[in-house]
């Protein structure tokens, strides 16, 4: 059984019901019982997953059984073949790069990879990036370019590693180069944010022609935790945070960041991987092939203005007249 | 037995108060000597005794870095609309309205056109003392129209990092102006215009990592504060205290990420070498004021 989240307790209680007839002998009756409070569990899970609050968004997007980057590619890709390091320093086990076909087409596949059990967290760095994971994504998508082949991105990160090596190897010129080169890649990018898009360690992987979302993903600038800590002095106040960050799909659509909100079957994406791959492989099908029909300048004249448009006049920003335009000088 | 302990000092904190104060006199945080406010505004803000670099306000820094100290400011009107209506423990419009009042400016950097050693160049100077230099919709829409002035002129682009990362206050907004400056960036560079990035004290988070590592040449001043995330993150994340001089400007040269660190007095000769090194050449035909060639709405700064 899946990892329940505190919300999810109303189902809970349900499950334990459930638990407690299947343990006693079965009868007609009992089945019945048994078929009826699965079904008002279900209709319960997704009654709480229509109205979940941003925090509870957060929560989900972190769930543990969550799908990855590494599940998508099992079930939706043929013949991944993974590619290692960024031929610099490292090979960076929280960045996944290789080529894979995908409906019979060739393709780069890139994405953050958090790790499930304690062992596999460790080996993963819990998702946080360190530059060389970076570069190594820059390195498959150059790759990518050459030999004209599309890029799909799957966005799943708490942040960049703040740490130490991170520093010292130029996290931030990493990210910074992967935002630059990869406005300027001549071949499409797809990029869906599967899990927690956390600040400029998603966005280093995350500039493209698509940003898609699914449901019940987060994007922020910063964790709600941290906002919360630097804001209110008190990192418990995350709830609020999350609620005034703007984190979830719906958010972001409506503030253009991103194109379309792939749907998660009832209950989270998690509780159902087979159902919300599904969802995700007919978003990817149709934007590959709208990409597809796309020359070079046109598609980069496209990606440039997608993203110049982020903070509209009107929307983000305004004109107020300024006396005398600038004031003094020396 | 010791009846009194010494108190150990508590971890320094990276937020120096380095802003001049208002006052006749200035006590140097560096080497604690009190310098006279018109003794350190003649030397750029730098301490005459120990080269203490104090932080400096964005008009002071085009005044320094353009001729006769003029420039015509750019879209100086753009003010946010709170596109999130944000609320911490006060609504981010009134925070914005503060700030407005207290720098006289709309947000936290000015874009200027004007000439460097008889070179036009655009300059973006980022205004600290406005919600930490942050970065949201405003600075990153005046940033990019700055980069595409430079591009359509083919004149240099400098960009002066002062800034705590991107302003949290406008979420994914703020975010996605490094993506939007660094693809302005990206045709910039393709086209062949040179680009120069200054950090300085601080250039933290998103700025860094953006606009402000993608420099052809990234110059720091001494003993700048430059990283990705904040010395307290690092700290929290590894729990121990960080080495002296970590992300400062001599540690970032030393890792290779920063091409010279430069003295403040000699940033501007620096600065003009440099582009005179990339082919860039004094431009005497054109009249000295920059307002003249433009059909700009902005006025002219300075006299």
């Amino acid at each position: 059984m899946a990892e329940l989240l505190d919300f999810e307790e109303p189902v809970a209680v349900l499950l334990k019901e459930i638990e407690a007839l299947s343990l006693m002998p079965q009868t007609p009756e009992r089945q019945a019982a048994i078929a009826q409070l699965e079904a008002r569990a279900a209709e319960l899970r997704a009654e709480i997953y229509r109205n979940l609050k941003p925090w509870q968004r957060v929560q989900v997007a972190r769930h543990p059984n969550r799908p990855s980057m590494l599940d998508y590619v099992e079930l939706l890709f043929t013949e991944f073949t993974e590619i290692h390091g960024d031929r610099r320093f490292a090979d960076d086990k929280a960045i996944v790069t290789g080529f894979a076909f995908f409906h019979g087409e060739p393709v780069a596949v890139v994405g953050h990879q958090k790790g499930r059990d304690t062992k596999s967290k460790i080996y993963r760095n819990f998702g946080y990036a360190k530059p060389e994971g970076y570069r190594k994504a820059l390195r498959v998508m150059k790759l990518a370019e050459k030999f004209n082949r599309p890029v799909i991105v799957f966005v799943d990160t708490p942040a960049a590693y703040p740490g130490i090596e991170s520093e010292e190897r130029g996290v931030a010129e990493a990210i910074a180069l992967n935002l630059r080169e990869m406005a300027l890649l001549e071949v499409p990018i797809v990029i869906l944010v599967s899990g927690e898009g956390g600040s400029g360690g998603a966005l280093g992987i995350a500039v493209g022609d698509r940003v898609l979302m699914q449901e019940f993903s987060v994007y922020s600038v910063i964790p709600p935790e941290g906002c919360a800590a630097i804001l209110w002095r008190d990192a418990a106040r995350k709830v609020e945070a999350a609620e005034a960050l703007k984190v979830t799909a719906p958010d972001l659509l409506e503030l253009g960041i991103i194109d379309e909100i792939v749907p998660e079957p009832p209950g989270g994406a998690h509780q159902d991987p087979k159902a919300a791959a599904a969802r995700v492989d007919e978003v990817l099908v149709r934007h590959l092939r709208e990409l597809r029909d796309l020359d070079v300048p046109t598609l980069l004249d496209r990606r440039y203005a997608k993203f110049r448009s982020m903070g509209r006049e009107g929307q983000a920003f305004t004109t107020v007249t300024v006396a005398g335009g600038g004031d003094q000088a020396g | 037995m010791a009846w009194f302990k010494k108190t150990r000092k508590p971890i320094e904190t990276t937020e120096k108060v380095s802003r001049v104060p208002e006052g006749l006199w200035v006590k140097c945080p560096s080497c604690g000597r009190a310098l006279y406010h018109k003794d350190l505004a003649a030397t750029l803000q730098v301490c005459p005794h120990c080269a203490h670099h104090f932080r400096m306000s964005a008009t002071e820094r085009l005044s320094m870095l353009l001729d006769d100290g003029r420039w015509t400011e750019h879209d100086a009107g753009l003010r946010s609309l709170d596109p999130l209506g944000f609320t911490d423990t006060k609504p981010y419009r009134d925070r914005l309205a503060a700030s407005i009042e207290k720098t006289g400016q709309q947000d936290a950097v000015i874009v200027a056109s004007g000439r460097l050693e008889g070179i036009p160049v655009v300059v973006a100077a980022m205004e600290y003392s406005f919600i930490g230099g942050s970065m949201g919709v405003v600075v990153g829409e005046k940033i990019t129209r700055g980069v595409e002035r430079a591009l359509a002129e083919r004149a240099p682009l400098i960009i002066v990092s002062c800034s705590g990362g991107a302003r949290m206050m406008e979420g994914a907004l703020s975010l996605m102006q490094m993506a939007k400056i660094s693809a302005a960036l990206g045709r910039l560079d393709r086209a062949g215009v040179p680009y120069l990035s200054i950090l300085t004290d601080p250039t933290t988070g998103g700025v860094t990592a953006s606009f402000a590592m993608l420099g052809d040449l990234n110059i720091a001043e001494p003993k700048a504060l430059i990283g990705f995330a904040g010395p307290r993150v690092i700290e929290q994340t590894i729990r121990q205290k960080l080495p002296d001089g970590f992300q400062r400007s001599e540690f970032l040269l030393e890792k290779g990420f920063i091409d010279m660190i430069v003295d403040r007095r000699e940033l501007k000769a620096t600065l003009g070498r440099v582009l005179r090194l990339f082919g860039h050449r004094p431009d005497r035909a054109r009249p000295a004021a920059p307002e003249a060639a433009t059909g700009d709405v902005d006025a002219p700064a300075g006299a």
